[in-house]
């Protein structure tokens, strides 16, 4: 038994295609990568926003904004 | 690969498309030394992470997408042909889940051809990535990043870029080495997303005058663009088809010649775009150290405006004809970035726009003077290069698939209140939130300790 589509490799090359295991889960594969991809712009979206209030809350003070304003 | 030259010819093939990979990595290399080096201080990690995130964001994406649209568009679909034009059998083998985009022994390089193409993605996001530094969004850029590098290049590489593209048929458009497939819809991509962004703050006086922001690190910018020309040797030779004969091609070509060929599958040379390539570098060298008067960021960058206006003609040029013509789209690049930086307050932080914008643009547009007539397919019945074919094609990948989805983009991103960051950040600076972070981690290890 094996996962990929080669159980022996007692076979002549030219017959061999696909290499990959669980031959025929591309479809499902696709979606899986899919959702992934649009679950860490979400995730990013929300990590990046969270950081910036964080900051603001912490550090935007009178003081800060001026003496960076000098520098910037 | 059941004889021995067929092996031979499929080895050689693969491997002379995966060099060109790794060199065209260094395009990525160079674009973020290249931007770090113009970023301020405070600036430089979200700079560094920015143009850093394409290459995994626009890998999955040219995956599970990108390199699909190019296979099923040269048709349009619609104007020369239905999705998938000429032979629908490419674009079914190569969605995510199609038969070519795994590993198989009987299909040696489909791998290696998408790689190719999508370290093209790669720099035409890379490209915009610069121009907005300082205060973009890594969210916003992300988006347009997946928008650029996936979609909006791929369909204009299917149009204007592939042997059957409809734009080479019915136009005749020319555009061997990509001032406008790339280039162009990179710098209108650029302009695009900066009219909706605005600039950085403090780069207008109050009476609207521009404040030059110099590079800080001039060093690592001249080593950054040094390892893109480098790159640009990869990116040349990627565009190439190594070797072929008449039959294969299938068009007009008779006899047994075996030739090197454009993606047009028209003949040329090694030969001829090595001398093209160093020649046109050199012009644009030259005019933009004399353009600039002798500044290092504008001479440097001048070769590569030089370049990229000469590419897309660089199959047929003379190299005299190519440095002249480098020498030129610099000059008009250069004087262009300045008109628009003063009349509309457009805030290029690394001249992207210019350099690869408007000289992709000029390019184009020289080449349909230059090569008026020439055949642009070996295959009957396609239209010959043209002033008005090229001239439309430069349309059309700077205004309509460049500048038009970037500013859509950018507004819809702009009305959600995700483009651009806060003006405290901005202010703070990019990297503050890191520094903060570790002050406080370090701060509270010092009080445990002590505690304990």
């Amino acid at each position: 038994m094996s996962t990929t589509n080669i159980e022996t490799w007692a076979v002549d090359l030219a017959e061999v295609t696909y290499l990959h295991p669980f031959v025929g889960s591309e479809g499902l594969l696709a979606i899986v990568g899919i959702v992934l991809w649009l679950g860490w712009h979400v995730w990013q979206c929300r990590f990046e926003s969270a950081q910036y209030e964080l900051t603001i809350r912490d550090h935007a003070t009178d003081e800060n904004i001026a003496k960076r304003l000098k520098e910037h | 690969m059941n004889t021995e030259i067929g092996a031979l010819t499929t080895v050689f093939t693969e491997f002379y498309y995966w060099v060109t990979i790794p060199l065209m990595f260094l395009i990525h290399v160079g674009f973020c030394m290249y931007e770090v080096g113009c970023s301020r201080h405070k600036n430089h990690m979200h700079t560094l992470l920015k143009n850093t995130m394409v290459i995994p964001l626009v890998t999955v994406t040219w995956f599970f997408f990108g390199w699909w649209i190019y296979w099923a568009l040269p048709g349009g679909p619609g104007i020369t042909g239905g999705l998938g034009h000429p032979d629908p059998s490419f674009a079914t083998a190569y969605t995510p889940w199609g038969e070519s985009m795994a590993p198989r022994l009987d299909d040696r390089i489909s791998g290696v051809f998408w790689a190719a193409f999508l370290l093209f993605a790669w720099t035409a996001a890379s490209i915009v990535s610069g121009a907005v530094i300082e205060r973009i969004r890594k969210v916003a850029f992300f988006i347009i990043a997946v928008m650029i590098g996936s979609v909006t290049w791929s369909i204009d590489a299917a149009w204007g870029w592939h042997y059957s593209g409809w734009m080479v048929e019915i136009l005749g458009y020319h555009d061997a080495y990509a001032s406008g497939v790339i280039h162009g819809i990179a710098g209108g991509c650029a302009l695009g997303v900066l009219v909706v962004l605005g600039p950085r703050l403090g780069k207008f006086r109050a009476d609207g005058t521009p404040v030059d922001i110099r590079p800080h690190n001039p060093w690592l910018v001249c080593i950054g663009i040094f390892l893109i020309y480098t790159g640009f040797w990869g990116f040349y030779v990627a565009c190439n088809v190594p070797i072929i004969d008449a039959a294969t091609i299938g068009g007009q070509i008779t006899g047994d010649t075996l030739t090197a060929t454009t993606i047009y599958l028209t003949p040329t040379t090694l030969s001829a775009i090595v001398f093209n390539f160093l020649m046109s570098l050199a012009g644009g060298m030259l005019a933009g150290y004399m353009v600039s008067k002798a500044d290092a960021f504008w001479t440097y960058s001048g070769g590569l405006a030089g370049l990229i206006t000469a590419s897309a003609g660089n199959d047929l040029y003379h190299p005299i004809q190519a440095m002249i013509i480098g020498g030129v789209g610099t000059v008009i690049a250069y004087k262009l970035h300045f008109w628009v930086e003063r009349k509309f307050k457009i805030d290029d932080a690394v001249g992207a726009v210019a350099v690869h914008g408007y000289a992709g643009f000029v390019g184009l547009i020289i080449a349909g003077f230059v090569l008026w007539g020439h055949p642009s397919s070996p295959y009957e019945g396609f239209a010959e290069i043209t002033p008005w074919g090229q001239f439309l094609g430069a349309m059309i990948m700077f205004w309509g698939l460049g500048f038009l989805p970037a500013f859509i983009v950018a507004k819809i991103l702009n009305g959600l209140g995700v483009l651009r960051i806060p003006r405290e950040i901005e202010i703070l600076g990019l990297d503050f939130t890191d520094s903060a972070e570790s002050d406080r981690a370090r701060q509270e290890l010092i009080d445990a300790q002590q505690s304990a």
